[in-house]
């Protein structure tokens, strides 16, 4: 299954080149050109028959991880974090170190030892390791440089109501889709642009959207879910298994109105369910990719993940097929004069 | 020159929150439309008026986005939960009215809370006057935004109102318009969006017109209020020339000429070096390959609350001063 590959890939940001693979050995059959561009963003062309309006959908390929700093004289491995991580859910997590997917464990001071005082902190990613097994400096060296990346070591796995717990799902699963989407013969014709290094700064999307100058774009995320106990329900962004999440602002983009009012009509006429997305928090590509050259306009579908940016995301199936099934529907309308043309 | 109370009103009054600038544009739009070669939109929503003219391509942009709320929540009793757009202090919205753009009025009040300091956006709702949230939804939508619903007051001279940010700078640039016999070049008049959020109107409408120099004009501080932050800007003191700010360091060729524009022409200024804050100018002088940029800002009490106070000597100075600068020969 694509998104088990994809998920279980590793591709933390600036780190992308296994993703990168994996989709492009998708698409190679499917589309009309494929290019990898000086910062190491998949560009996509699929030719249809008509070339207005000038439509860039974009899935990022990066995740967030971990950088090795520092190699201890024990053999033990220093890290810094990539991306947003939550530095209270690495202690005890299994990783893959460089490359070469060394297995080792991110570790700490055993509970036993820890004073009192400590159990009520959080550790610091800066009084973590990782443990590569070996016992010196020396070994370590032969295994892992400073500068390696580290992805969590974290299974597909498919479990209760139709979900899918796996690592990287923000945005493994806005790659998958875009993928399907690629491989739908069309009559528009369509840039599909896997970005790298979004988590870091929404680094790829900018010089993409440079050569492609769209005129609509559409982002294809997972996005933050916290439906659970413990968040007001005020405060809660999204929920899983109610549609696709439609953004209306977040801190990089205030997104068309025409256009969120627009999808949120094509959901309704065909009976899509869908959310709006309640919370302004975090930022996606569409922050560059809105304001590159003259401008465009845009919209980002998200697939509401659970526990993001963790190695054991949750999302609900449905809400990958809604997803695909309205932004299937919004091209099928462009392709007929809808939208674009009643600017 | 005499000052224009019945425009400015109306522009104060006229709905825009950043995203959302369609109502104010018109409101523009009809005022310039007569004055004016050509009118158009962007996919931002920036209204773009040019006055051809055979010499340099100049960009004039003030914004027309104001500040706002934006509708996050409906409750079961129909209350609405909101975040901010823009710079918005959960303190100056405490107890304010707010107005959606169908006219829609609600009340700004908060969770109960023995500790004022702190206070948070989140923590607060709108209540728009219904028992339910059936009732409230055939009146507001999550994702829509509102403003805060302020007065306007004028006294011989000075005006208190919400949202001289930046309207003032739209009448600036309308009257600036509409005294403009003839002119030798090429301007654009830009009546941006979505400054309050990140200047990014401006950033794609200096790509569009690409122009060899640009001007904003926005609101400044002030520092001569009681106990004020030391700032060397006061109202009823003349035209602020921006040196610098967050978003820019104006370059010497362009405050050099500004300065020499105005003592030359007598028109009174003060040299404004803001410490916080940003304005247009901060993105359109990184467009492309870099356009020589400047700001003329009105000195302001109270940015970003719903007294916003100006003075009146001060808007005229800033127009004296515009029409001059646009009409002289730049070459930086």
């Amino acid at each position: 299954m694509l998104l088990k590959k994809l998920t279980e890939a590793h591709g933390v940001s600036g780190n992308e080149k296994e993703v990168r693979n994996i989709i492009i050995e998708e698409l190679k059959d499917y589309v009309d050109d494929i290019q990898i561009d000086r910062i190491g963003n998949v560009i996509v062309y699929k030719k249809g028959e008509i070339d207005t309006p000038r439509l860039m959908l974009a899935a990022h390929m990066d995740e967030v991880g971990l950088m090795i700093t520092k190699i201890e004289d024990s053999g033990l491995l220093r890290f810094t974090c990539v991306g947003g991580i939550d530095q209270r859910i690495l202690v005890s997590k299994p990783v893959l170190v460089g490359n070469k997917k060394i297995n080792g464990v991110i570790g700490a001071k055993p509970f036993h030892l820890q004073k009192k005082s400590e159990w009520k902190k959080a550790l610091d990613y800066k009084e973590l390791y990782i443990d590569i097994g070996v016992s010196s400096k020396e070994e370590a060296e032969k295994l892992v440089k400073p500068g390696e990346y580290v992805s969590f070591s974290s299974n597909y796995t498919e479990f209760g109501d139709n979900l899918i717990k796996a690592k990287s799902l923000d945005d493994r699963v806005g790659c998958s889709i875009l993928i399907d989407i690629l491989k739908t013969k069309r009559k528009l014709s369509i840039y599909g642009v896997f970005t790298v290094m979004e988590e870091i700064g929404l680094v790829g999307a900018g010089p993409a959207a440079y050569r492609i100058e769209p005129d609509i774009g559409i982002v294809l995320e997972g996005t933050i879910c916290s439906d659970v106990s413990g968040t007001e329900k005020h405060l809660q962004a999204t929920e899983l298994g109610k549609g696709p999440a439609i953004s209306v602002m977040d801190r990089t983009t205030i997104f068309n109105q025409k256009l969120r009012s627009h999808l949120i009509e094509i959901a309704n006429k065909n009976n899509i369910p869908y959310q709006l997305r309640k919370t302004t928090f975090g930022g996606n590509d569409s922050g560059k990719i809105h304001l590159s050259k003259a401008g465009s306009i845009t919209a980002t579908l998200s697939v509401p993940c659970r526990y993001i940016h963790s190695p054991i995301s949750v999302m609900n199936k449905n809400d990958y097929t809604n997803t695909e099934k309205l932004l299937n529907l919004f091209i099928e309308d462009l392709e007929k004069g809808g939208f674009y043309s009643e600017l | 020159m005499s000052f224009n109370g019945d425009l400015l009103k109306k522009l104060v009054n006229a709905f825009g929150p950043s995203g959302d600038e369609r109502q104010i544009a018109e409101v523009i739009e009809k005022e310039i439309v007569d004055y004016v070669d050509e009118v158009s939109y962007d996919s931002l929503g920036n209204l773009i008026a040019r006055k051809k003219g055979n010499g340099k391509k100049i960009m004039l942009a003030a914004h027309m986005d104001q500040i706002g709320l934006l509708i996050t929540d409906i409750d079961d009793k129909g209350f609405l939960r909101f975040t901010n757009i823009g710079g918005v202090s959960p303190y100056i919205s405490l107890g304010q009215r707010v107005i959606f753009k169908n006219g829609v009025i609600g009340a700004i009040h908060m969770e109960p809370m023995d500790d004022y300091s702190k206070l948070k956006l989140e923590n607060m709702y709108i209540d728009i006057g219904v028992s339910s949230k059936e009732d409230a939804e055939k009146l507001v939508s999550i994702g829509d935004s509102c403003v805060f619903k302020s007065q306007y007051y004028e006294n011989e001279d000075y005006v208190i109102s919400g949202y001289m940010d930046d309207r003032i700078g739209c009448y600036i640039l309308i009257e600036t318009i509409k005294s403009l016999k003839e002119n030798i070049n090429d301007l654009y008049f830009v009546f941006t969006s979505q400054e309050e959020v990140g200047l990014r109107g401006a950033k794609t409408s200096a790509y569009r017109i690409d122009p060899d120099f640009g001007v904003a004009l926005d609101v400044t501080g002030s520092g001569d209020t009681p106990k004020a932050k030391r700032f060397a800007v006061g109202l009823g003191k003349g035209a602020a020339i921006k040196v610098k700010d967050q978003s820019i360091i104006v370059s010497p060729k362009v405050k050099e000429f500004m300065i020499k524009t105005a003592k030359d022409n007598n028109i009174p200024y003060q040299l404004e070096v803001l410490e916080n804050g940003g304005t247009d100018s901060g993105a359109i002088h990184l467009t492309r390959e870099g356009i020589p940029s400047g700001v003329i800002s009105v000195p302001t009490r109270y940015v970003h609350s719903p007294n916003e106070t100006i003075s009146k000597n001060d808007v005229n100075n800033c127009i004296n001063l515009l029409l001059k600068i646009i009409n002289s020969e730049v070459d930086f």
